[in-house]
């Protein structure tokens, strides 16, 4: 379908005063690609919800970006008018296609909105406009100036959390609440803790001998792109983009076609912020842009979470392109719980580790190995447990799309027919919408499906095991290593097992309490590279080493 | 009865203030306890500004006693680092906010020209959002020893801190003690210089504003024989952070080891060599040379003092440093022309002039200045000395003014002998086209800073420091994190 209003909106970018280290310097940004801007027609009287600050800056004749009416259904109704649009150059705009795509409302089913579907065309543009403020100048600016930059960006993440919470769950189908209190806090925490790594980017001076002397220059790959899933559409892109940002490198940014709206949302902060048109770039669209950007031969390296395929074909085209490439992509971590745990915890942190997010986590430790001196005891507990919580909001979430809703549903029965005992299935009582109630089989063997292939949904399996060496050798059959969990109060136990098992993270006591501070990956199938951390800048530099001969004759 | 602890204060360029005139401690102004003050005067007019209490020693049992509460039991303890981050941000920008006013505080206090006092605010500003960012980023190891054990080690912070800062940069020495510190999770005693307290008592009215919890960050007026040294040998004081002169350094060391065995870290003085070799862009190098000995009316630890020439260009620089040297515009420090502004006191103003006629006296020529400027206000003439041999007291001693010592050098070798011919290693400069000559005199000059085609250049994000007898430790950049840590080491074993 057809956007409704052929649009571009270029954001004025004010002239930015961040200090250098020899005084006050003035950096003079120009919006660029201003020339042939068809402005947007403000008579279809759309509402604009937005800071006031952002409508004076507009002023109250101009015209103001691309838009759409997002209805949330609250107390009384609201209808907000949400920027959207393919943001390049500090510009929103329509697709060159006109092509659209529509994201809809998991819990009701309904059309939410409708959003530029970003062609191979874009996907050139936004690549060529990243390429030139790299050039131009991302990559000499101080990594002091840089960091005030996503400081800025951290604020008005802050500031506006309200909102971008809302339009966050109504696209995904979360509890606003969770999203205000867990993602959004950690969005404006990533980005403040890289806006701190970007002037800490060190290279090392080396002196091998007397007539040699060495420098190493950590230097940004050039154009990222960044390509993100829709189980925590904004956190997610603020993981890769943050460190990206801070390590001097630009950006194009793609998001799930699912879950489009709080990323188009982040470019109108970005040019807020006022970051140099072309730093940022943000693209909604579909597996076909998906493929467009990790093939264009303009990006210097491609960070993509999702699934295992997904992954693969990324990597294919990287592997044409021969860029650097971080993948994030699926699990099927595994929980151990030893005898001598606390049950009562160990239910607890099991429960969170599997059934939050709907299950929708990558991380999440959805098959649970269990002594087999208290496995009865632990599958009673984990049942009971489960019923309680299931009637609290803040696990009432349906999954992301009908597609993997009935995924979903064919791996319980395929569990059940390949004779997993059911200790628990909730019955969501809904009629509408794309909930699967919270599912916990037992007695599931290492061959059976469920057991090895990820669901991404709110299914736990679980079996029991006889001996640690079991546990580890089972934990580790997995063709995935993202993350694995240990419940043991036995400090040896702990470390041992910590030691042994084949996973990019392990919990002790705990499942899927990740920090931004620690970094984050997989071993095995689950990908490669790590994001967060100190090691995120790892992934988004490339090494210069400077020999100078200061005394060796030939 | 309630003793004032503030001041209405008109600063000369018109703006008035509050200026506190407490001790800052459990983020509450209040007067020492046998209720002294000290003046304090102007050295650009030699008039006194205001008077504010003097902590004795058992003021600084009372503060130390609310920094070791804050460490062990208040709400800092439990502090996040990335809330400590949070704080030293807000800090920085409440200091950037009020920057005007506490650079017109630091050139009423120091004398210093307004225009450079500007530049501090930056520095102090830029300092505190630099260490914001490391407050979450202090690591430990883990150290895989065999598979029988499992090691890691931990930087946690120390404990009470004690710093005490000079009068030639107050707010900016303030902030490359405080801000480190506070990042790794310490609790602070600060010492201002007695010749300059003001702009750190303002600033604890911004450290309250920006949400420190009370005894986090306190800061006194004091006299160093005093208040410093009940500071240096504080049973409750786990570190003591120190710039100054090397003769003070070498007490605060003895105090400390006399005491609990604190730990030190001392930025003292320094000679530091300006190097010019005959390849060298002679009109920058100019330039790079007047700057290194002038900036801050020669108040730098790291000046250039003593500067070396080589023979080919030797007089050519010498008439071209005169030249530029006489340009450099001395006065009224709140004049937005001037460069060069007041010494800091009637004490250094005369020791400064002592050092003039000991030149004259052992026979260096003097080029330029040598004497007074004007007859109110502590203001000495940019002044050179040519033809110094090795030997003269102005070559081999700290000045701390606007007076440099020029010598002429041969080759490599003739000015590493030189350059390295001193008790202090805090920094140097060397000004070459050449690549070669560059790096090698980089490598075998034996300071803490060596810059080359430029002079000064300090930066928040880089390591400071000396070698020798200029000081032990580091600060700024990551280095400065590390003063404020202790590492812990954790092995656990394995064995069963």
């Amino acid at each position: 379908m057809k956007m409704p209003i052929a649009t571009t909106y270029c954001f004025k970018t004010t002239a930015l005063t961040y200090g250098s280290k020899h005084g006050i310097r003035q950096l003079h940004i120009k919006p660029s690609n201003t020339a042939s801007v068809r402005l947007f027609n403000s008579t279809v009287g759309l509402r604009h919800d937005l800071k006031s600050s952002n409508t004076s800056k507009m002023g109250s004749t101009s015209p103001r970006p691309p838009s759409v009416d997002i209805r949330f259904s609250n107390d009384p109704p609201t209808v907000h008018s949400h920027p959207v649009g393919l943001f390049v150059n500090n510009c929103f705009s329509i697709a060159s296609s006109g092509e659209c795509i529509t994201t809809l409302d998991p819990i009701t089913d309904r059309e939410v909105a409708n959003v530029p579907l970003a062609s191979s065309e874009d996907v050139d543009r936004a690549v060529r406009a990243a390429k030139s403020a790299f050039d131009n100048i991302w990559k000499d600016m101080s990594g002091t100036e840089r960091g005030r930059y996503l400081a800025k960006l951290a604020d008005l993440l802050e500031e506006n959390k309200q909102y971008i919470s809302q339009v966050e769950a109504l696209d995904t189908g979360k509890p606003v609440d969770v999203v205000l209190t867990e993602e959004l806090p950690e969005c404006v925490n990533v980005c403040r803790y890289y806006s701190g790594w970007a002037d800490k980017i060190y290279g090392q001076s080396i002196q091998p001998f007397k007539e040699k002397i060495a420098f190493t220059a950590r230097e940004p790959l050039g154009v990222c792109a960044l390509i993100v899933p829709w189980n925590y559409p904004l956190m997610l892109s603020i993981w890769k983009m943050a460190p990206a940002l801070a390590a001097g490198n630009t950006i194009v940014l793609k998001s799930s076609e699912l879950t489009p709206l709080s990323a188009s949302y982040l470019g109108y902060l970005a040019a807020e912020a006022n970051f140099p048109p072309g730093v940022i770039n943000i693209l909604s669209g579909d597996s076909t842009t998906g493929k467009s950007l990790s093939s264009h031969p303009g990006i210097n390296k491609i960070s993509f979470t999702g699934s295992l395929e997904t992954g693969k074909q990324i990597m294919k085209a990287a592997a044409q392109n021969m860029v650097p490439v971080t993948l994030e992509l699926g699990g099927k971590s595994a929980a151990l719980v030893f005898s001598d745990a606390d049950i009562d915890q160990a239910v607890k942190w099991c429960h969170a580790g599997i059934m939050s997010n709907a299950g929708q986590i990558c991380t999440a430790t959805s098959r649970i190995y269990v002594s087999h001196e208290i496995y009865e005891l632990f599958l009673r507990s984990l049942a009971d447990y489960t019923a309680e919580k299931s009637k609290e909001s803040q696990f009432q979430q349906p999954q992301i799309s009908k597609k993997q809703q009935q995924k979903i549903q064919r791996y319980i029965q395929s569990g059940l027919s390949e004779g997993a005992r059911l200790i628990y299935s909730e019955d969501t009582g809904s009629e509408t919408g794309y909930f699967v109630g919270a599912t916990i089989l037992a007695d599931v063997g290492d061959d059976m499906t469920v057991s090895t292939e990820e669901i991404f949904g709110p299914v736990a399996v679980c079996d029991s095991f006889n001996s640690m060496e079991e546990a580890v050798m089972r934990a580790n059959s997995s063709c995935y290593g993202l993350a694995s969990a240990i419940f043991t109060a036995d400090i040896t136990r702990a470390l041992q097992v910590a030691r042994n098992l084949q996973a990019g993270t392990v919990w002790i006591n705990s499942s899927n309490d990740s920090d931004f501070r620690v970094p984050f990956g997989g071993y095995k199938k689950s990908g490669f590279g790590r994001e967060l951390g100190e090691h995120a800048l790892q992934a988004y530099t490339q090494e210069k080493s400077v020999h100078i001969n200061i005394g060796s004759r030939l | 009865m309630s003793a004032a602890v503030f001041d209405k204060i008109k600063i000369p360029n018109g703006i008035v203030y509050d200026q506190p005139t407490g001790l800052f401690i459990d983020n509450q102004f209040v007067p020492s306890i046998d209720g002294s003050k000290f003046d304090v005067f102007s050295p650009s007019d030699e008039e006194k500004i205001t008077a504010v209490y003097e902590a004795k020693e058992a003021d600084i049992d009372v503060a130390v006693a609310a920094a070791k509460r804050a460490f062990y039991k208040g709400p800092w303890a439990r502090t996040t680092p990335a809330e400590r981050a949070r704080l030293l941000h807000k800090l920085a920008d409440l200091i950037e906010k009020h920057a005007e006013v506490m650079a017109a505080i630091e050139t009423y206090d120091c004398g210093k020209a307004l225009s450079l006092a500007r530049g501090d605010i930056f520095a102090v500003v830029g300092a505190f959002r630099y260490y914001a960012g490391w407050a979450d980023k202090i690591h430990g190891k883990v150290v895989d020893v065999d598979s029988t054990s499992f090691n890691y080690t931990k930087m946690e912070p120390i404990g009470v801190v004690g710093q005490i800062v000079p009068w030639n940069f107050p707010s900016v020495m303030l902030a490359n003690k405080i801000a480190p510190a506070i990042a790794a999770g310490n609790t602070v005693l600060l010492k201002s210089a007695e010749q300059t307290p003001l702009n750190a008592l303002y600033i604890g009215t911004l450290v309250k504003e920006a949400g420190f919890p009370p005894g986090v960050i306190n800061i006194v007026s004091g006299i160093g024989k005093i208040a410093g040294a009940a500071i240096a040998s504080h049973n409750d004081i786990m570190k003591v952070a120190f710039t100054g002169s090397t003769l003070v350094g070498r007490a605060i060391m003895h105090a400390a080891a006399d005491s609990n065995i604190k730990a030190v870290t001392l930025e003292l003085g320094g000679k530091s060599p300006n190097i010019i070799f005959d390849d060298a862009n002679i009109d920058k190098a100019v330039e790079w040379i007047n700057f290194g000995i002038f900036f801050n009316c020669g108040q730098v630890c790291a000046a250039g003092s003593r500067v070396y020439v080589q023979e080919g260009v030797y007089d050519k620089v010498v008439a071209a440093f005169k030249k530029r040297a006489e340009q450099n515009i001395i006065g009224n420090p709140f004049d937005e022309q001037t460069f060069q502004g007041a010494q800091v006191s009637e004490a250094q103003f005369h020791r400064v002039m002592s050092y003039v006629e000991s030149g004259k006296e052992e026979g260096a020529t003097v080029v330029t200045g040598g004497e007074r400027h004007g007859s109110k206000g502590y203001f000495i003439k940019p002044t050179i000395f040519s033809d110094v041999s090795t030997d003269m007291k102005i070559m081999r001693e700290e000045i701390f003014g606007p007076v440099c010592a020029i010598s002429k050098f041969t080759d490599m070798e003739d000015i590493i002998e030189k350059a390295n011919d001193t008790v202090y290693g805090l920094a140097a400069a060397v000004h070459t086209t050449n690549l070669n000559t560059a790096i090698e005199a980089a490598n075998r000059i034996r300071a803490g800073s060596v810059w080359v085609n430029t002079y000064h250049g300090m930066h928040w994000a880089l390591p400071f420091g000396g070698f020798g007898q200029s000081g032990i430790g580091r600060e700024n950049g990551k280095e400065a994190m590390k003063a404020y840590t202790e590492v812990k080491t954790v092995r656990i074993s394995l064995e069963n």
